[in-house]
């Protein structure tokens, strides 16, 4: 589980993120929805060390992410995958090295296991044959799996997913949602996923967390969302005809 | 005041970068590549450059000595020592700048705007060691072979420009370079040479590291790594001119 409380920042004294506390269940998939602009990427960024907030703490099973030592940081950093909005990729290797990447850095897996795992992670995610293939010679939706495929190759605690549908056809994106979701369940991990797709609100969201101008504004579930009556998350969720009629 | 901030964070980035590697296996591995890439790649530009510059200097020299006083050994002597004491160690160190300091900026800087250097932070890896020390190492070890290759391709052109325009004969010319060497040139050759090769490397990896925006700020990153290589190697081969040589 992880817990947010009481985070703040601010860039060049415009105030993103105020004062949220939260937290992400341990098996679910956590999502974080608001529009663009709203803070969302910056609490995920927060919570993953990349972007130190100005005030607060992340919790990560009990540890305090900020008061732990550098070596303690990447320890736990270890048991953390991220999936990132362009998969992030390393463009040198192969599909097989990035997967192996952290297998090499972190384990002392013999060439064969890593290999079996890999096949194994890669297999997961459906993707067969592509194993000496450069992410400039994938699709997108691929190098998404891709992404995913490293991000849990090392058995992650906890996953974060930066918008995992960006740029995908609805159908692809729901492969994507369906497999995250999945693969949530099956390794037991706490998913955070940032999105502003509202087939994933309704599809996966287990525990859903709207925030509006920097602002924790609403909490709930995929269930919850249908029938609140918060104005600032109906104009959100249900600002397409299509998710009006849904509704 | 940019200045000064400037040169904190990039004391502060070496200081990431001068970690023990995670795993030793894997910054070989990377070292090879860097090598590979940086090294390997520019011995083509390196051998054309350094044969032509030796033949112009042997020509020019040849040109200008009308005082029948001064002894055509002078021809040998004088690429001998261009070579060694600038040609070899600043002049191909600016045209690494162009080629090794360019390159290493926009690498690091395409991976920072593509998040790869922010996937390398959350998987618990310092991307500062990880990418920015096999490229210095990798220019520490590969310049003063770069530049020593250079020089002695300098003194042959000097030799085949002199001896087949009929300038002066092989005996000649072998007999200027041997004459007045000091050793301690070389020491003050390789001295600059390894200076040269931190700058570029740790330079340009600085400012790919610390790029943001998209691809016009790559570009940017690149064009400013190789104008302050440029400037800080011209810098320090006076500082170290001054204090070796006088």
């Amino acid at each position: 589980m992880i817990e947010v409380k009481n985070i703040s920042k601010s860039f060049n004294g415009q105030q993103v993120l105020k004062d949220i506390t939260t937290r992400f269940e341990k098996g679910k998939t956590n999502l974080i929805i608001g529009q663009s602009g709203s803070g969302k990427t910056v609490l995920m960024k927060c919570c993953i060390g990349l972007i130190d907030a100005d005030e607060g703490d992340v919790i990560f099973d009990g540890k305090v992410f900020s008061r732990l030592s550098g070596k303690e940081q990447r320890i736990t950093r270890q048991e953390m995958g991220m999936l990132f909005q362009g998969g992030a990729l390393f463009d040198s290797y192969t599909v097989e090295e990035n997967v192996m990447f952290p297998l090499n850095m972190f384990t002392k897996m013999t060439f064969d296991e890593k290999k079996d795992r890999v096949n194994y992670v890669l297999d997961r995610v459906n993707i067969a044959e592509a194993n000496h293939k450069f992410p400039s010679e994938i699709s997108g939706g691929m190098i998404k799996r891709v992404a995913i495929a490293r991000a849990i190759a090392l058995n992650p605690k906890y996953l974060f997913c930066d918008e995992p549908n960006s740029g995908l056809d609805p159908k692809t994106a729901e492969v994507i949602d369906r497999l995250i979701s999945d693969l949530t369940e099956e390794f037991g991990m706490t998913t955070v996923i940032n999105t502003h797709d509202m087939n994933s609100v309704l599809q996966i969201g287990q525990t859903i967390v709207f925030i509006y101008n920097g602002e924790l504004w609403w909490e709930g579930d995929k269930n919850g969302i249908m029938k609140t009556d918060n104005a600032e998350l109906n104009d959100f969720v249900f600002s397409t005809e299509l998710t009006r009629r849904a509704k | 005041m940019k200045f000064l901030y400037q040169v904190g964070d990039y004391i502060m980035i070496m200081f990431q970068a001068f970690k023990r590697p995670d795993k030793g296996k894997v910054f070989r591995r990377q070292l090879f590549i860097d090598f590979q890439n940086m090294g390997a790649t520019s011995i083509g530009v390196v051998t054309i450059i350094s044969v032509f510059f030796g033949a112009i200097i042997a020509i020019q020299t040849a040109e200008n000595i009308d005082n029948p006083m001064i002894p055509l050994t002078t021809i040998g002597f004088s690429v001998r020592q261009m070579m060694i004491l600038e040609f070899g160690p600043t002049i191909i160190s600016l045209i690494l700048v162009g080629k090794v300091g360019s390159s290493i900026a926009s690498e690091i800087g395409t991976m920072r705007v593509s998040e790869q250097i922010d996937a390398l932070k959350v998987m618990g890896i310092n991307p500062a060691n990880y990418l920015i020390l096999p490229k210095i190492t990798a220019a520490m070890l590969y310049n003063p072979v770069l530049i020593t290759f250079s020089i002695i391709l300098g003194i042959l052109g000097g030799w085949a420009a002199s001896v087949f325009t009929g300038i002066v004969t092989t005996t000649i010319y072998i007999e200027g370079l041997r004459a007045w060497y000091d050793p301690f040139t070389i020491t003050y050759a390789f001295a600059k040479t390894e200076v040269f090769a931190f700058i570029i490397a740790s330079v340009s990896g600085y400012k790919g590291y610390t790029v943001k925006g998209g691809s016009v700020e790559v570009g940017q990153a690149s064009t400013s790594a190789v104008v302050t290589c440029t400037i800080l190697i011209v810098v320090f081969d006076l500082i170290l001119t001054q204090m070796m040589l006088m």
